[in-house]
Parts: C-alpha cells; structure tokens; sequence
C-alpha cells in the first residue's frame, strides 16, 4: 500500500549535506572556546536531525499532527526534566542544604541469611 | 464486504493457545489476570492475618514474619497493578470489545497481538518464579525504592529483586506492544460512518489510557535498566556517593507511577459509562465534556506526580507547585463523576447486577477522591504520608478500579462472550457481599490512619510509641472483614462457571444496548461480523421519541 | 508469512495513514520517552558533574565519528530503498535494505572494537558516573540497531520478492530514528566538553 510521494528529494545531496555538518562538528569541538564546542556538538546535532527527519522521515509531508504527536514526546521528556533537575542539580536553597553522603549501601549480591 | 477468511476448523492448540483471534486473546488475558487476583487476594489474607493477629500462626500460609510480611505486600501491590488491573480493564476488556465495538472483523495486527500475550504469560510466568528463588519473592515494596532495591545486603531478596525488575519490564514491553496496537485499530480500523464522536466512550478511554501509559512507561524503562544494573553490575546510578541520587529513581518511578493510575482508571470509568447510558435507557450527558475532561486528566496526570514525594526530600517549592496540580486534578475528575450522575438524572433506572455494580463505582471512588485531597496538599501529607489513611485512600478508588469496575464489566458483557446469563440472584448476593465487607475493611484503617498507624510495618510490638493496642480492635475489625469478602468471591466464581453450562441462554442483545458489539451472535464467530457494519449515528442513542423500541443500534439504517 | 490473510481490520485506513506506517510512528513515539528519560537523567547528571569531563575524554572520538558516518550513509541507503519500493522495484529495494542492514553490522562491530580498547584500559560500566551512563546509553541503542538490523532483513526477502513493500519505509523510518538517536549521543558522549 505505498503512495507515491509527489518528489522524492535528492537523497545523495541530503547525505553530503550531513556528513559535511559531522565534519564540522568534530572540527569545531576541537576548538578552545566553550561556546563554539556546544554549538558545534549540539546546534550541528539539531540541525541534521532536522534534516533526517524532513527529507529522510518525509515528516514535512505528513499527515499534520504525526510530528505535533512526536513533539508532545519530546515536551513531556522537558516536563520530566524540569520536574527532577532541581532535585539532581541544586544543592541548597534558601534554609537547605544537600549535604553529600559518605557512605555507599552494601554492595548487591550476597546470600540472604535470615530472610526467615 | 464480508469476511474474507475461509479455513478449516483449528485444533486445540490453534484454537487456544496459539490464536490471532482477538476475543481468544482476550480470554488468555482474562483468565491469566483473575488467576493473578486469586494469589494477590491471597497474600493480602496472609498479612491482614498478621496485623488482625499478630505472630499468630496464619491458616493456609504459616507464620508471617519480617521478610515474608515485606514480600507478601510487595507482591500484592505488584501483583495487583500490573497483573490484575492491568490486563483485565485493558487487555481482556480492550481486546475482546475495540473490533466489535468499532465494527472490524479483528485488530490491524493478530499475530503482534498474540505476541504481546505471550510476553505477558512469559512476565508473570518469570514473577512466579521468584517465589520459588533462595531469598524469596522481592521484598523491597512495590515502589521499590533504592538503595534497599538496589542493594541485596538490605532487601534480603537479592534474586527476587532481580527477577521482580525483569517481569515488570516485560509487562511494560508487552502493553507498549498491546496497547500500540488497539490504538491503530481504533484509529484506523473503524467502521464506515463512524466518525470520531460515534465512537463509544469506553474506546476512547482504553485508547486514550493506552497513549498516557506510552508516553509515561519511557523513563521509568530507563530507569529500571539502571536499576538492573545497580543491583547486578554494581553501578552507581542511585548512589549519591558515586555521583548518583536515589530521588532520580523516585522521579523516574512515579513520573510513570501517576499517570499509571489514570491508565487503569480510565477505562475502569468507560465501562461504568457504557453501563449505566444502557441501564438508565438514557445517552451519556455530555459526551463531548466528557472526552475534553478526559484530556485534561490525562494533561494534568503527567504534572502531578511529585505529591507521592513530598516528605522524600525533594526541593520545597517543587511540592508547592506539585501540590496546585494535585488539588487542579481533581476538578476534571469530579466533572465526569456530575455527567455521570447527571445521566442518571430522569433515567429510567434499572437495577441489574451490573448497574449496582457501577453505581456502587460513583459512591466508592468518590470517596477514594475526596480522601485524596488531603494527601494531596502537602502540609496535610506530612503528617499523613504513608499511614493507613493513605492505603485506605488508594484502596477506596483502586479497588472500584479493580474490582468494581471489574466485576461491572464481566456481570455486563459476560452473556456476549459466552452465550450464557449469570444468574442474578447470586450477582446481587455476590455485590453486597463485596461492598460492605470492603467498606468495612478500609473505614477503620481510616481511622488507625488517622491516629498514625504507619504502612509497611508488619508487628507494632516492636516499636512502643506505634504500637496503640487501642486500635487493635479496628486492626483485627478489618481483618475479618476481609475474610467475608474473599469468601464471597466464591459465589460469583461458582456464578461464573456454573452459568458456562447451565445458565440461561443470551440472544444477541439481552440488554438492548445500542453499540455494535451487541448486533452479532452471543459468542461472536471468527471475523465477528457476517456482514461488515456501516455507521449512521452516535452510540447512546436511546428513549428516542416516536419509536417503538426505546433504543436504535447505531448500525440501523434511518 | 505473507501467506496469510490480513484482517479487514489492517486493511482499513480511517485517518489517511496506512496501518503499518501509522504503528511505526507510534512506536516511534514510545521510543522518544524511552531514550528520552534515559538521556534527561544523564544530562542533568552530566551537568551537576563537570569532574565527568575527564572520564569523557577517553571515549575515542574517532571510533564516534566513524559510527556516526556509518550510521548516516546506511540512512540514506534506507530511504533510497523506500525510493525504489515506492517505484515496485522489489529487489533493488531489497538490496539497498541489505546495504542498510550492513552499515549497522559495520556500527556494532566498530563499537565491539571500541569497546573492547575501553575495558583493557579499565573502563567498564561500573568504573564511576559518566562510564555507567555511557556504555548503558550506547548499550540500549546498540540493542535497537540490533533489532532494527534483523527485521529489516526479514521485510527485505518479502521485498525481494515484491510482496508487502509498504513494510520497506516503516523499517526506514524506525532506522531514521535509531539514526537521530546517535545524532544526539555522538556529541553528548564523545564531543562536548
């Protein structure tokens, strides 16, 4: 039950396209400057999976609410990020601190004795 | 169009155990899940006894001590969500109804639904072998929570935690595929002229339970694998002194854990829907509200999940915002509960077992919901967190979930998978020999709760300032109750077996209902429909002026 | 396997979309939350622990780089065998899914390698933080293209044969997805510092 899609785009072009942006990204990493790493690690990443997911995923043609449904999932992924990062990531607040553990539990294996 | 497949008769293994056949799939569900619900019931008779009676030896079990009292309530909760809840609201109800209802002759994929039973049976199969496992079954709570999950130096059930992670996860990988699949159907599937306000309202709660579960089970996936890892391959995911935190884990659990609630909650209230617009002869009020609350509720359920964590030390102005989304939750809630009751209003009642049953779900769940409010604002929490108040709580709207809502739906559609009536006389015996023992049960612990009984303890003896040997009366009060409800249990499943073979024989439609499954023979035959259906009208249509018949099936033509 | 008849029910296509293609996206959708929660947990880890740096500066760059080219061009002999099935050309779209099929072979062996060089030099996933996250982030992704490799060889001998070529895209787009997964693992693993 294939359509036919109207156009295939150029694949091959895609392809280059893409593997130019890898060849930037491991260039720019190598730079010294922090804000030139990020943008070539990350802004590279984002905009070949643009890419992939426009011309290879033919999401630019379908059905509309296919990529709104994709980005609810990417939203409720943001949802759960904002929800525990404060707990992950701060360490005091305004009468609080997370004061740093010293001691690990024991490790897992290990006969159980008395479970009786 | 008329069905297409034309084959020889199966055999036993075809016809039983190996099937694409919706309806039998959802006979393996349905079975497989009321198996499951005779062990969970079981356990909780084991530890109530020692509550009731503590260090007394347990007819049927043994003594219960420290280990086996934290297995037996972990199991029970485990058990009771993931292999009874689960399966039979979805699975069974959802199998054997989405195709008839939505008017196709199966689901768009049989053999990925065959599949998915099969990695179902494997997880609750791979569960029942951590009862037999050197430690026993998993005793670190159904929530598992680590370090005492991760670490088998403290859970005492190092196997059994393992084996607990690994059938949980399967349980997961089979809904994800089970529930992927009644979603196509739905959307895909349907009969010509039923456009998306046609559909019955229980389809659209299993659907819509279906997505919620999908799009919250992802990171609770991911952080099951890393807590396989922690207790198998000493990684440090949840251990804050090697860079982890143990909250991550809490996050992760109950970022699925809330939504999970909504997901069997919601088609518990579909087939309390479909019930009482038959047994009222009157259309749902409000179809359209209904749907958007149940939207909302599904929004709102993947923002609420930090009030299970208030007191585990979570940032303070999390449990403020957590706690506004807690108490907003609850008003699409009680908004379907009013159109519920407002469809009631004017109807012209009729008391079958399946309508006591679902009223019995409004007033119960009710309760259940108005309890919730005080656990949900955070500074009640504090002091109510994880006494019995809360498990009274969660028991008054999962039970009417589980249970109710349950026994609604079987007492319902029973006559159309079977070709058979249940007798009524044994329903009624068995509904109020349910209900009051259940409320009986669980008011007291309201009250233990209240005065500060804490939850998975399993002897206050041990520590004087709990022990309130006061209270012991409405302890051992709620035991016993629980004693007359599991002993009722065995008149509806004498019910049920009894009326296979001698109860009266169900025509197509003994109820008059207006939705398509009921316009085909009781049992259905393989494809369901001899001739495939066209829609022409929404599916309540009832007490319609100027008829004869005070119900129009939504497949006759005008 | 294409033997047996399809129920009414898959051949039906209420929304527009046919009903292979629509499970595929919604499986898709499901596999977002999965890596999703996965990937939230190590970047809110990865950010609290600048120290990780260090760790993450023995992952061999190359090896990713290499891995993510693989991954690229066996992408785009995935869409061109979606090209040639959407033209009835079966065996030319069953190549190219095998071509496809190959460049993941080629991403699990390079990994194999990599991993290998990793655990002689004392590296293994319960060496602290950043290794536990990163051989189970790879890990979990390696399993997909594992699985994603051998159902696109069965969809290929149906292709080969011209039957149920609707199924090419559907493996396509589950490929696409393994593919834009690494997109994002490669920096977040071998590159940002």
């Amino acid at each position: 039950m294939t359509e036919a899609h109207v156009h295939h785009p150029n694949y091959v072009k895609i392809w280059a396209i893409l593997v130019v942006l890898l060849i930037v990204s491991v260039a720019g990493s190598m730079s010294h400057i922090r804000e030139v790493v990020l943008i070539a690690a990350f802004g590279v990443a984002l905009v070949k999976a643009y890419l992939v997911a426009k011309n290879f995923m033919h999401l630019n043609v379908e059905k509309r609410w296919v990529p709104y449904l994709l980005i609810m999932c990417l939203i409720f992924v943001g949802v759960l990020f904002a929800g525990v990062a404060p707990d992950v990531m701060k360490h005091g607040g305004l009468h609080w601190t997370k004061n740093p553990l010293a001691q690990s539990a024991p490790a897992a294996a290990g006969a159980a004795t008395k479970n009786e | 169009m008329s069905t297409q497949v034309e084959h020889a008769e199966p055999g036993f293994f075809r016809k039983y155990l190996w099937s694409t056949d919706h309806k039998m799939i959802a006979m393996q569900y349905m079975f497989t899940g009321m198996a499951m619900a005779m062990i969970g019931g079981y356990f909780a008779y084991a530890f109530r006894m020692q509550l009731g009676f503590p260090n007394q030896y347990v007819p049927g079990y043994g003594i219960v001590t420290p280990g086996r009292y934290n297995a037996l309530v972990t199991m029970h909760g485990s058990i009771m969500i993931f292999w009874v809840a689960m399966p039979v609201l979805i699975a069974a109800f959802g199998n054997f109804l989405i195709p008839l209802m939505v008017g196709c002759d199966d689901m768009a994929f049989p053999r990925i639904n065959r599949l998915s039973y099969q990695i179902f049976l494997l997880s609750a199969l791979v569960l029942l072998s951590s009862f037999l496992v050197k430690g026993g079954p998993f005793g670190g709570a159904w929530t598992a929570y680590p370090p005492l999950s991760a670490s088998g130096a403290y859970n005492l059930t190092p196997i059994g935690a393992t084996l607990w992670l690994l059938a949980v996860a399967l349980e997961f990988v089979a809904f994800l595929l089970g529930g992927i699949n009644f979603t196509v159907t739905a959307m895909n599937s349907r009969a010509p002229g039923m456009k998306m306000y046609d559909i019955p309202i229980l389809i659209w709660m299993i659907i819509l339970a279906n997505i919620i579960f999908m799009a919250s089970v992802g990171p609770l996936i991911a952080g099951a694998v890393m807590l396989l890892f922690d207790q198998t391959l000493s990684t440090g995911f949840y251990d804050p002194t090697r860079g982890g935190d143990p909250l991550l884990w809490q996050h992760l659990f109950w970022f699925f854990g809330h939504p999970e609630v909504y997901v069997v909650l919601l088609p518990a209230m579909g087939i309390i829907a479909e019930i009482i617009a038959v047994f009222a002869r009157k259309k749902i009020f409000g179809y359209k509200t209904v749907l958007y609350t149940t939207w909302a509720v599904g929004f709102l359920s993947f923002v609420v999940w930090a009030h299970h964590q208030f007191v585990a030390g979570i940032d303070p102005r999390m449990a403020n915002i957590f706690s506004v989304t807690t108490l907003l939750i609850s008003v699409p809630i009680t908004e379907m509960v009013f159109l519920y009751i407002a469809t009631l209003y004017g109807g012209s009642i009729h008391l079958d077992t399946p309508m006591l049953w679902a009223l019995a779900f409004i007033a119960e769940f009710m309760i259940g919901g108005v309890t919730g409010i005080f656990l949900g604002s955070s500074g009640t929490d504090i002091y109510l967190h994880d006494t019995y108040f809360l498990i009274a709580h969660f028991h008054y709207t999962f039970v009417p979930i589980a249970i109710i809502a349950v026994y609604a739906g079987l007492t319902f559609w029973y006559p159309k998978m079977f070709g058979r009536m249940l007798n009524e006389t044994l329903g009624k015996i068995h509904f109020w020999g349910t209900i009051i023992p259940f409320n009986v049960i669980f008011i007291p612990l309201f009250i233990t709760g209240i005065a500060g009984d804490q939850r998975r303890v399993y002897n206050y003896a041990q520590f004087a300032e709990q022990s309130r040997p006061a209270l012991q009366h409405l302890r051992t009060t709620s035991t016993i109750a629980l004693l007359f409800m599991l002993a009722f249990q065995l008149v509806f499943l004498f019910n049920f077996f009894w009326s296979l073979r001698d109860g009266n024989a169900a025509g197509a439609n003994p109820w008059r209902s207006t939705t398509l499954e009921w316009t085909v023979p009781s049992p259905p035959p393989h494809g369901n429909f001899a001739e495939m259906p066209t829609v022409y009208r929404g599916p309540y249509e009832y007490g319609l002026p100027g008829r004869s018949d005070d119900f129009l099936p939504q497949n006759v033509p005008d | 396997m294409s033997a047996t008849a399809k129920p009414i029910a898959n051949t039906r296509s209420t929304t527009g979309i046919p009903t292979a293609r629509l499970i595929t996206w919604w499986v898709i959708a499901s596999e977002i939350v999965i890596f999703g929660g996965l990937l939230a947990s190590y970047i809110m880890h990865r950010i609290e622990h600048p120290e990780w740096a260090g760790a993450a500066s023995h992952t061999n760059t190359c090896a990713g780089a290499f891995n993510t080219f693989v991954l690229l061009t066996s992408s785009l002999c995935a869409v061109l065998a979606h090209q040639a099935a959407d033209a009835h050309d079966g065996p030319k779209a069953a190549k190219l899914l095998r071509l496809t099929a190959l460049g993941g072979l080629i991403f699990l062996t390079v990994k194999g390698f990599e991993w290998t060089k990793d655990i002689q030099e004392g590296f293994v996933i319960s060496s602290g933080g950043f290794w536990s996250y990163y051989y189970t982030l790879a890990g979990l992704h390696g399993l997909h293209v594992l699985a994603g490799m051998i159902i696109m060889l069965i969809v290929a001998a149906d292709a080969a044969n011209n039957q149920e070529l609707q199924r090419v895209e559907c493996i396509g787009l589950y490929w696409h997805f393994v593919d834009i997964v690494w997109i994002f693992l490669f920096p977040l693993l071998y590159i940002a510092r």
